[in-house]
């Protein structure tokens, strides 16, 4: 069954880096969320019950929802296609899923943490309250994991991570699925490969396939 | 409320416990044959009509369609259920590995199975003629035949003749065309000689009557089919039974034992009822038991008595033994020539739309038996994981604009990246036959453990032998030829021999087996070849525990075919009043 093995390919560890300075603590604020209706899908009464519970619940502080704001805005911004990740709700996705799977918790909380460090170290400022010429400058040490300076992986871990629950996060939005040109989950005729596609690839039905397969009368 | 057990004052000739294939089924024939039935579900009631997850984009599900313990296989998975459930454990010996994946609803696990339907072929049933391990069915293929015909046409599946000997073709509806990765796989494959055919499922890609519709091509069978366009006993076998009037289901009702005389004869059930909390009891002439190989198992060894001191229809102490699941090891990876690709609607069908069917001489191989292969890729629904793992992807391979990157980043850049990959990636696995040994079972839990509802639990003892690890090292090997010979690169489950090769733990693959395997010799086996109990003629078992051998193939389609078999012989039984 593919969605089994699927999901073993997605399937990421996270390593949690270590957490140094308490110096944004005085921020977190714990406020109850206002409670949203759930999803318009069929559940369990008992799936019903676990997800009002996470929704009540905050995770983030407001200082980390708002750096989060800005790194996912940086790692998919608006462009001519389509919104950025702010545009498209990813962080109030992220929001529900470190709640929904905790494993997430700690490399999130603890890597928004080591970010502002290393701004602290450097500028005397939180990520956010750097200029975006910083922000930027930092982010370039810990996007691309195979340039990245050793002393720089805490930060790599912890921006693969987001960068995977933002592109997630998008790209299963509306917004992104519009972007993505995803054209099914809609009632239809699955009729085989459209004839430019097979040309393209320089592939074709063999005359029993075309045979036996299920067709329509065009006319119907 | 003082605590006492009430008795329905019913009088049933047929109690069923569960509602999946081999219980749908079972309800389906002796209801149309005016038999009074009650099926027992530990589960709620569902239909997949109106309880709907089709067609919902993935934004509509809190956690974009990610699995949770209650629906490993993904939030919009029909299935309630799991590998793990709360308050009700199971255990394992130490050392040994067993997953038991459990689906408590009505229709039971077909409400999200693949709807790969293949009949066992006559090798299939002789496993020990063949190569002496095992041991051989009481029946073959010719008993079979006319029920997987009955099958067919009852419930409809698609697929094409190809007079393969073992791989017995049915009365098929015509199969979809190949998505555009299938073509290349069979391409590819054709290089080594390895078949690639339609697909055999049990979706109506033609109208087969009036009470159900057509796939509409979506590719969520797992979902639960609105219009019924695909089997699940839930929409396809209970609720045409329900008009016969002759079928009462109780829902939310745990079994807890099985009632017997003193003369050793099933009087009924004994069952929790999850919405009060209080015991029932239920009576009745015949007792059919269709909880699923491990949990009828379970009932069984629970039912002890004086007259069956050892747990009911146990005399041959074979209750529980012979568990065995498929084997599995998959492979997936990237098609760079994909990259890029044109949009269009590719959803199709919910699965596959061609397979591999086993295709090779074990005198020439190093383990028995065989293995069937499944394939996956394209352009699918995004659900949570999409863009995971850029980083391996984007660092690999040139963009768009031919310009190699290095791996990660961010930006308008990466943005685009995750277009350009989108829809090149391609899988495969195997799904295999292991060898049912008399050292891999289920018993009751020797330290005590109970559930939630005061019933004592299995543990299990599961090991795979090295016949499952040679197979899997086979697969491993053939999986990755033909990655190389479509152009693919492997991005993910390459194994070798310190992890077996990927085979996957038993129990993961979601078709057990054996635990009540069915024989001529009462001293080996628990049920005859009618699927009746040695020990007490009025008890039967009609899920995938009387299977004596897996096969390659996926169970489902045998157990409906069994278990109209073994219906058959309850109302043939019943007319000559022997039960």
């Amino acid at each position: 069954m593919k969605r089994r093995d699927s999901l073993k390919a997605i399937a990421l560890t996270a390593i949690s880096s270590g957490v140094l300075l308490q110096s944004c603590d005085a921020n977190r604020k714990e406020t109850a969320a206002t409670p949203v209706k759930t999803s318009g899908i069929d559940r369990h009464p008992s799936e019903l019950v676990r997800d009002q519970k996470l929704l009540a619940e905050k995770f983030f502080d407001d200082h980390e929802m708002n750096t989060i704001k800005v790194l996912i805005d940086i790692i998919i911004p608006k462009d001519e296609t389509s919104g950025s990740a702010t545009d498209a709700g990813v962080h109030d996705f992220i929001e529900f899923i470190v709640k929904d799977m905790p494993r997430h918790q700690l490399p999130m909380r603890g890597g928004l943490k080591w970010l502002d460090v290393q701004c602290l170290k450097r500028h005397n400022k939180t990520f956010i309250d750097s200029s975006s010429e910083q922000q930027l400058a930092l982010v370039d040490e810990i996007a691309y994991p195979d340039k990245a300076k050793p002393e720089m992986k805490q930060g790599v871990t912890f921006f693969n991570l987001l960068r995977d629950l933002t592109a997630t996060g998008f790209f299963t939005s509306q917004m992104g699925l519009k972007d993505l040109g995803y054209a099914g989950n809609t009632p239809n005729r699955w009729n085989g490969v459209p004839q430019d596609v097979l040309d393209q690839y320089g592939l074709y039905y063999d005359e029993r396939t075309l045979k036996e397969s299920v067709q329509w009368d065009t006319s119907e | 409320m003082p605590f006492q057990i009430k008795e329905n004052s019913n009088q049933y000739d047929v109690c069923i416990v569960g509602s999946g294939a081999g219980g749908g089924m079972a309800a389906y024939v002796l209801t149309q044959a005016g038999l009074k039935v009650v099926v027992l579900e530990a589960g709620p009631w569902y239909d997949p009509a109106k309880n709907v997850t089709q067609l919902k984009w993935p934004w509509e599900s809190l956690r974009r369609g990610a699995g949770t313990t209650f629906r490993p296989f993904g939030d919009f998975d029909a299935a309630y259920g799991g590998w793990e459930m709360e308050g009700e454990p199971y255990t394992r010996v130490p050392g040994t590995q067993f997953d038991w994946f459990r689906s408590r609803m009505l229709g039971g696990r077909t409400n999200h199975w693949g709807r790969i339907s293949l009949r066992f072929g006559p090798k299939d049933f002789k496993g020990k003629s063949r190569d002496g391990l095992g041991e051989d069915w009481p029946i073959g293929y010719d008993d079979v035949a006319p029920y997987y015909d009955k099958v067919d046409d009852l419930i409809g599946v698609f697929g094409s003749k190809e007079g393969i000997p073992n791989e017995p073709d049915g009365k098929f509806l015509p199969p979809p065309k190949p998505r555009l990765h299938e073509l290349i796989i069979k391409e590819a494959a054709s290089k080594q000689n390895i078949p690639v055919i339609p697909s055999r499922l049990s979706i109506l890609t033609k109208k087969i009557n009036e009470d159900r519709g057509a796939c509409f091509y979506c590719a969520q069978c797992n979902r639960g089919c609105t219009v019924y366009g695909d089997f699940s006993s839930s929409s396809c076998l209970i609720k045409p039974a329900t008009k016969t009037n002759n079928l009462d289901v109780i829902v939310n009702a745990m079994v807890r034992e099985v009632l017997t005389d003193e003369s050793g004869k099933a009087t009924g059930v004994s069952y929790l009822a999850k919405d009060d909390l209080q015991e029932y009891q239920i009576k009745a002439k015949v007792v059919v038991l269709a909880a699923s190989a491990c949990e009828s198992a379970r009932l069984l060894l629970n039912s002890k008595s004086k007259t069956h001191p050892n747990g009911l229809a146990n005399s041959s102490n074979v209750v529980g033994k012979y568990l065995h699941d498929s084997t599995g090891a998959a492979i997936g990876g990237v098609l760079p020539k994909l990259f890029g690709r044109t949009r269009y609607n590719e959803d199709g069908v919910g699965g596959m739309h061609v397979y591999t069917p086993w295709w090779l001489d074990n005198k020439k191989l190093n383990f028995p038996r065989g293995y069937h292969i499944e394939y996956w890729g394209g352009m699918g629904m995004p659900g949570y994981g999409f863009g995971f793992g850029i980083q391996g992807l984007n660092g690999r391979f040139p963009d768009r604009n031919g310009t190699q990157k290095s791996g990660g980043g961010y930006g308008a850049a990466l943005k685009d990246d995750y277009r350009y990959y989108w829809g090149a990636n391609v899988g495969m696995a195997g799904r295999g036959e292991a060898i049912a040994l008399e050292s891999n079972y289920c018993e009751i839990d020797p330290n005590g453990t109970v559930d939630k509802f005061g019933i004592p639990v299995l543990r299990f003892n599961y090991k795979w032998s090295d016949h499952e690890v040679q197979q899997a090292k086979h697969m491993q090997e053939t999986f990755q030829e033909m990655m190389h010979n479509m152009g693919a690169v492997i991005t993910w489950g390459i194994a070798g021999p310190e992890n077996n090769y990927g085979l996957e733990a038993p129990g993961r693959i979601i078709h057990e087996v054996g635990t009540t395997r069915m024989g001529n010799d009462p001293k080996r086996s628990v049920v005859n070849k009618f699927n009746q109990a040695h020990d007490c003629k009025n008890l039967f078992v009609v899920d995938g525990g009387p299977f004596v051998s897996q096969a390659d193939k996926n169970p489902t389609w045998t157990i409906l075919a069994l278990s109209w078999r073994a219906s058959d012989y309850i109302i043939e039984q019943f007319k000559q009043q022997n039960l």
